[in-house]
């Protein structure tokens, strides 16, 4: 295994120290609860009817459902319309594979600096890593994201990448980084230094990158959909413009995107619309005055395949990015984005990383849910993420079934012990007259129950049985009324 | 989430499916449930071999586990008479996810949709299907309620709790905040991640707490042992009892209405 970059995620299998670090931390969880909860606000004010909201929620599921039933033909369509429309299609089948491409093309221009726009799929593949080592300069044009690449860090949200970040930390961090700042804890004066930094650089800048939201197979229409503006000079103002993103982001039509765009954003952000929303279809013609020359875009698999090749588990690839479900995750809003070590945190990550890093590395992300299902019933295109969740737990735990290929990472949380409790609980369970038996000596026997209960008693007292069980109380009464 | 209940003669007798938490950990509880369907003039009756629907094993992805002891409940209900369920969260297991855990299974599947339909959670059952109208016996006060997550979700119990109390003209209920967040239970999950459920359970008790209610109620016992044995942890005297507890003791225990 190489060195990790210290720009990298951190493995899950460290994931319950981090968990424990971060309900500890009182700062981090006061500045969660107080973001997430204005962001579920901001969402609740948008969808005042319910039934109206429930009727888009079943349009954009369906959309994403029918997509996702023809995604191998809308791919080759879409590849296609936007050969045809002069933009250059590659294909990756790992992370490795489209940074190799994107640094190919980077070089074959002699570039010196990268912009870009905000691409959680640039971050699945660790872009600005592979880019650092081949020489090039990637800078983050999104406000947010240029806050954690300037302190080296990593989103801790898919949409609101440095919501872990106060105002007086960013303040703190302009006045130690950006030369001749000095330190300020007005919002606007900080966006400014952010703005005047970046004005230069997407003038310097060779290259442009992006992600995308929707991709229109019919047109060869790639949709971007972002607040700041950065996402439009990331892919005009440079000579070349690269797109990245996920096979599972095709849609067929045009008008497959206003249902699936209008729920994002009130999902999101609880915005009706974005201040913008850039539908790129091709590089300059020769008419044109604005634009970059040549554009590309990079389709990721990363084992999202995996995912498609299975009738429950293809449902995750419905997400559009909204982050909704990490907003109303109780679990999240307890430890924050960069506890889960994954790209993509909360809900959706963990049943999304699974697949792109295998379950040996994220086996304990599908049990670090109550199942409590605030996130299924938030989410705009409606995955069942709990009974996902459930489904990733028993893949981790066992083998793979006859004649189906095991996922990657198969039976990683395999445990004879875990096996031989479960096994023993089914075999209480099934026997009523041992179960009888099993509450009689419980009841019996309270006195003995252990103070210390595995993780329960961390915070709790002891859990002990009451002094009769309710069958025997029943049968008392009976007795008691003959 | 809310199904028809249809028009029909009032069901004459029931059975009560007790939960392998109420059984062992709130018999009280469900003492009192029982108590509430016979004041209404209902046999209740108690299969004997009954244990637990199953769930723990479910949730945490062992599906033949669970199977096998969703498969012994199957047999205890015979007759056609409605499943009572003093707890949101096993309603939940045996009316949405015991059709999902038979799937493909020609004699096993219609047999958990049969059973499915018949599954009512105990307030929902009292509202919708008995429709009973009580009368408030109790000196005022004020409550809260914490429905769990699949109680909410699943079954509306919230909803229902809510009209039942509001029956009650001495009862003020108030509203804790974050008030449909999850307690942090979740079964094998308090086990497996103390560290986040605990931070959950805190804040649900802190927030139960700051509501300025007497006490709290919750339709299941898995939410309210959680945040009971958290504020006794804390030596607090503030603590929550099962909703069908509160009813009783709201409307008269032990007499014939």
């Amino acid at each position: 295994m190489t060195a990790r970059h210290p720009l990298q995620f951190v493995p899950a299998e460290e994931f319950k120290a981090r968990t424990r670090a971060a309900t500890d931390d009182a700062h981090l969880r006061q500045s969660f609860r107080s973001a997430m909860d204005f962001l579920m606000a901001k969402r609740a004010a948008q969808f005042p009817d319910d039934s109206a909201l429930q009727r888009q929620r079943e349009t954009a599921e369906a959309i994403r459902r029918y997509s996702l039933a023809r995604l191998p033909e809308l791919l080759e369509q879409l590849e296609r319309r936007l050969t045809a429309n002069g933009v250059h299609v590659h294909w990756a089948e790992n992370g490795d594979e489209a940074n190799a491409i994107i640094i190919d093309i980077a070089r074959r221009h002699s570039a010196k600096l990268m912009v870009k726009g905000k691409s959680m799929v640039s971050e699945e593949t660790e872009l600005n890593h592979a880019m650092e080592a081949a020489g090039i300069d990637a800078l983050e044009s999104d406000m947010g994201e240029y806050i954690v690449q300037l302190d080296g860090e990593k989103p801790s949200h898919i949409i609101m990448p440095a919501i872990h970040k106060t105002k007086q930390q960013i303040a703190r961090l302009f006045a130690e980084k950006v030369p001749g700042v000095s330190y300020t804890e007005s919002v606007d004066a900080l966006i400014g230094i952010g703005r005047a930094v970046l004005r230069e650089k997407f003038m310097q800048a060779d290259i442009g990158l992006s992600g995308v939201n929707f991709a229109v197979a019919e047109t060869g229409t790639l949709c971007l959909v972002e607040n700041e503006g950065n996402g439009r000079m990331c892919t005009t103002v440079p000579r070349v413009h690269v797109a990245i993103t996920g096979i599972e982001k095709v849609v067929e039509k045009l008008e497959h995107v206003p249902p699936l765009y209008g729920l994002l954003t009130r999902s999101a952000t609880g915005q009706a619309i974005t201040t913008y929303f850039n539908m790129i279809s091709g590089p300059r013609k020769p008419d044109e005055q604005d634009g970059p020359e040549e554009v590309h875009l990079v389709l990721l698999d990363n084992n999202r395949s995996q995912a498609y090749a299975d009738e429950q588990m293809r449902a995750t690839l419905q997400c559009i990015r909204c982050g909704a479900c990490m907003n109303h995750c109780p679990v999240y809003t307890r430890i924050g984005g960069h506890a889960y070590g994954t790209t993509y945190p909360g809900p959706i990550g963990e049943i999304i990383s699974p697949h792109m890093m295998g379950l040996a590395a994220t086996h304990a992300l599908p049990t670090a849910s109550s199942l409590c299902g605030a996130c299924a019933e938030v989410c705009p295109v409606k995955i069942p993420i709990p009974d996902l969740l459930i489904r990733l737990r028993g893949e981790a735990t066992h083998d793979a079934p006859a004649g189906r290929a095991p996922l990657l990472g198969q039976g990683a949380a395999k445990s004879r012990l875990m096996d031989a409790v479960w096994a023993g609980w089914a075999a209480l369970y099934t026997r009523p007259a041992l179960y009888r038996a099993f509450a009689w000596l419980a009841t019996r026997f309270r006195a003995l129950t252990p103070p210390v209960q595995s993780g329960w008693t961390a915070s709790r007292t002891p859990l002990r049985p009451a002094p009769r069980s309710l069958r025997e109380q029943l049968a008392e009464r009976r007795r008691a009324h003959r | 989430m809310h199904r028809d209940i249809p028009d029909g003669p009032r069901p004459t007798d029931v059975y009560f499916f007790a939960t392998c938490l109420v059984d062992l950990f709130c018999p009280e509880a469900g003492m009192d449930a029982i108590t509430l369907l016979e004041r209404e003039g209902i046999r209740v009756h108690f299969p004997e071999s009954q244990t637990c629907c199953g769930q723990p094993a479910y949730t945490s992805g062992y599906a033949e586990q669970a199977r096998a002891v969703a498969r012994t409940q199957l047999d205890l209900f015979p007759q056609d008479w409605p499943v009572i369920v003093p707890s949101g969260s096993c309603a939940g297991m045996m009316r949405h996810h015991y059709p999902k855990l038979f799937a493909g299974d020609s004699v096993l599947q219609p047999r958990a949709e049969a059973l499915a339909e018949r599954v009512f959670e105990l307030s929902e059952f009292l509202l919708r299907v008995l429709r009973v109208q009580w009368q408030d016996r109790g000196q005022p006060t004020t409550v809260a309620l914490h429905t769990s997550c699949s109680a909410r979700r699943e079954m509306g119990t919230h909803e229902h709790a809510r009209a039942l109390l509001g029956q009650l003209s001495g009862v003020e209920l108030v509203t804790q905040a974050h008030e449909s967040e999850c307690c942090g239970f979740g079964g094998t999950f308090s086990l497996k991640h103390p560290a986040i459920s605990s931070a959950m359970a805190g804040d649900k008790a802190d927030a139960l707490k700051a509501s300025g209610a007497e006490t709290f109620l919750s339709a299941d016992c898995g939410c309210m042992l959680n945040i009971n044995h958290t504020l006794q942890k804390r030596k607090d005297a503030f603590q929550g009892k099962h909703l069908a507890t509160f009813l009783l003791e709201r409307t008269g225990r032990g007499e014939k209405r």
